[in-house]
């Protein structure tokens, strides 16, 4: 190209355009709508065959309803764990040396590599009652496996890298001058990072997080062999979905894909709608 | 005048954190990342040697299993060079070119990592299944999708997608456009471009897209699982296969073969992470 870029001017501090080159992690701005609406056609066809009153019937069933809360609760647990052991992560791995860092790093990647039903058996194996961990946690009272805390526990197994690889980046070219002029200005380290080295993280940490919700949402592999798969109680909406299908009730399957499509899209929305925003003020 | 000397709160950098909330927050981090993940990737091996290694190596080499090790390195086999060429076509075509619903064709593309892989398996169902779209007439002349190799194919290609394209897209969009149009100016031909000029500057890119690719086709769960039917010795790859026999509270064989992919997950990430360390500009994209 002989013209020049569309550079934007240089600016000294971590201003809009900043955020809007964070924001671009691939397919997180406007795109994502038409990402989740599309799948969303293909099995709206589907669920359309139905009346309306069928579909509520099919979708919304009490089982169904169950499953929905399950699913977006946990997700959401999960996400949240991530996005505060992901925030630290981060931090640890690019401001600080320690031993044994390159391995650490390496194996953040961990539940990206690993095939979701070996992930699956290893942690049902883990922290069932006679597990490493269950052994240790089911005698204080805290049932770990085959019921809802399990579902939170794989959840938060499979989303663990996003937080951490979208904020990494973002961490490491973060510049250092902003902290010290906020530490001569007087601020003290906690109100340098409150203040000043947060804000900055916010967009990308959110991002992490959308992604880290949206994996836990759709996940399957991983969840259903620790979950226990009790109807209304730790039965997860993908797992209600394949039920559906192998008694051949397409239609069910379809409704409940579509309900589950609808809400991620949503609360990706919502995110985007708190991402623009925090770009405006920031 | 003397002037009272600037008081110094400590010796350390204004951008250091204080020693005590480094070493906690390391100590947390490290148990962190050591329970919720190399637990389970111990738990893997430690169940699967339980008895010993010859009841592990019988497992594998069972002829289930064996037909489950090879039906999984047949849809690897043609899901990757297949998501590969697609991949390179893709990002050659959003990054060198200029078009029409460009922004449209990466949405696109992102698609399959925002779908849960249980729906990516049911849109098949839907369009190939007996049920389906196309199933009846496929059916009426002898081809089998569903509950099939090409279904198994299928699933996989769809949520392997992203994989390469996106590694490549970032890189190309970074080396621009101006070596290609150099060797076009001296005569070059299209095709002679790609090889002698795009090849070689995006090879290390591709190679870690295809890393990525592999790992994830060889075990995909969710949208086989959908899409397969579970046919032992026939229509069961290896992480369907973890799931049979687990199911069939055969540990030591559910866990030996989930063993054989564990290794590949830590070939792929020590690989992915020599290739980042060797290869600055590769995976450099958030996830």
């Amino acid at each position: 190209m002989t013209t020049l870029a569309p550079e934007a001017p240089l600016r000294p501090i971590a201003g809009r355009r900043f955020f809007r080159r964070r924001s671009a992690v691939p397919g997180f701005g406007l795109t994502l709508g038409i990402t989740v609406l599309m799948p969303l056609a293909a099995v709206a066809i589907r669920s359309a065959q139905l009346t309306p009153a069928q579909f509520v019937a099919a979708a919304f069933s009490e089982r169904a309803q169950h499953a929905y809360w399950l699913t977006f609760s946990a997700s959401l647990i999960g996400a949240s764990i991530n996005g505060v052991f992901g925030l630290l992560t981060a931090w640890a791995l690019v401001r600080y040396q320690f031993p044994g860092k390159a391995v650490i790093s390496a194996i953040v990647d961990l539940p990206f590599a690993l095939p979701t039903a070996v992930a699956g058996i290893a942690l049902a194996t883990l922290y069932s009652k006679n597990g490493w961990i269950g052994s240790v946690t089911y005698p204080l009272g805290i049932e770990t496996a085959y019921n809802p805390t399990g579902v939170v526990i794989a959840l938060t197994f499979i989303g663990l890298p996003f937080v951490v690889r979208t904020l990494e980046p973002v961490l490491r070219d973060l510049s250092v001058d902003v902290e010290e002029a906020s530490a001569s200005l007087g601020a003290d380290r906690f109100q340098t990072l409150a203040r000043v080295v947060l804000p900055a993280l916010g967009p990308a940490w959110l991002t992490g997080f959308a992604m880290a919700f949206a994996r836990a949402v759709g996940e399957y592999g991983s969840v259903i062999f620790i979950a226990g798969n009790k109807p209304y109680v730790s039965e997860i909406a993908p797992l209600l979905i394949t039920i559906q299908l192998q008694q051949f009730d397409y239609a069910a399957a379809s409704s409940i894909a579509v309900v589950m499509l609808g809400v991620s899209f949503a609360m990706l929305f919502v995110i985007n709608a708190v991402q623009a925003l925090s770009r405006k003020t920031a | 005048m003397d002037q009272p000397p600037v008081p110094r709160r400590s010796a350390r950098g204004a951008t250091d954190d204080p020693r005590w909330l480094k070493a906690a927050i390391i100590a947390l981090v490290v148990g962190f990342v050591l329970v919720m993940l190399v637990l389970p990737l111990a738990t893997v091996f430690t169940e699967a040697l339980r008895k010993g290694l010859g009841p592990a190596i019988a497992a594998i080499t069972d002829p289930d299993g064996l037909a489950a090790i090879r039906l999984t390195l047949i849809t690897a086999a043609i899901a990757v060079p297949v998501n590969a060429l697609f991949g390179i076509c893709a990002s050659w075509a959003i990054a060198k070119h200029q078009f029409w619903g460009k922004s449209f064709l990466i949405t696109l593309i992102d698609l399959p990592f925002s779908v849960s892989p249980v729906v990516a398996g049911l849109i098949y169902v839907l369009v190939f299944g007996l049920q389906g779209w196309l199933g009846p007439w496929l059916d009426a002349h002898g081809v089998h999708i569903i509950f099939a190799l090409p279904g198994i194919v299928l699933a996989t290609i769809f949520v392997t997608f992203p994989f390469v394209a996106r590694e490549l897209i970032p890189l190309m969009q970074a080396q621009g456009v101006d070596e290609e149009e150099a060797a076009v100016s001296l005569g070059a031909s299209g095709v002679r471009t790609f090889l002698r000029v795009t090849a070689p500057n995006i090879r290390w890119g591709l190679l870690y897209g295809v890393l990525l690719c592999n790992a994830r086709a060889m075990g995909e769960f969710g949208a086989v699982s959908v899409v397969s039917g579970h046919i032992r010795g026939e229509t069961d790859t290896m992480p369907l296969h973890v799931e049979i026999l687990y199911n069939e509270y055969n540990f030591v064989g559910a866990f030996a073969v989930a063993g054989l992919l564990c290794l590949l997950a830590v070939v792929t990430i020590i690989v992915k992470t020599a290739l980042e360390s060797l290869q600055p500009e590769v995976g450099r994209r958030a996830v």
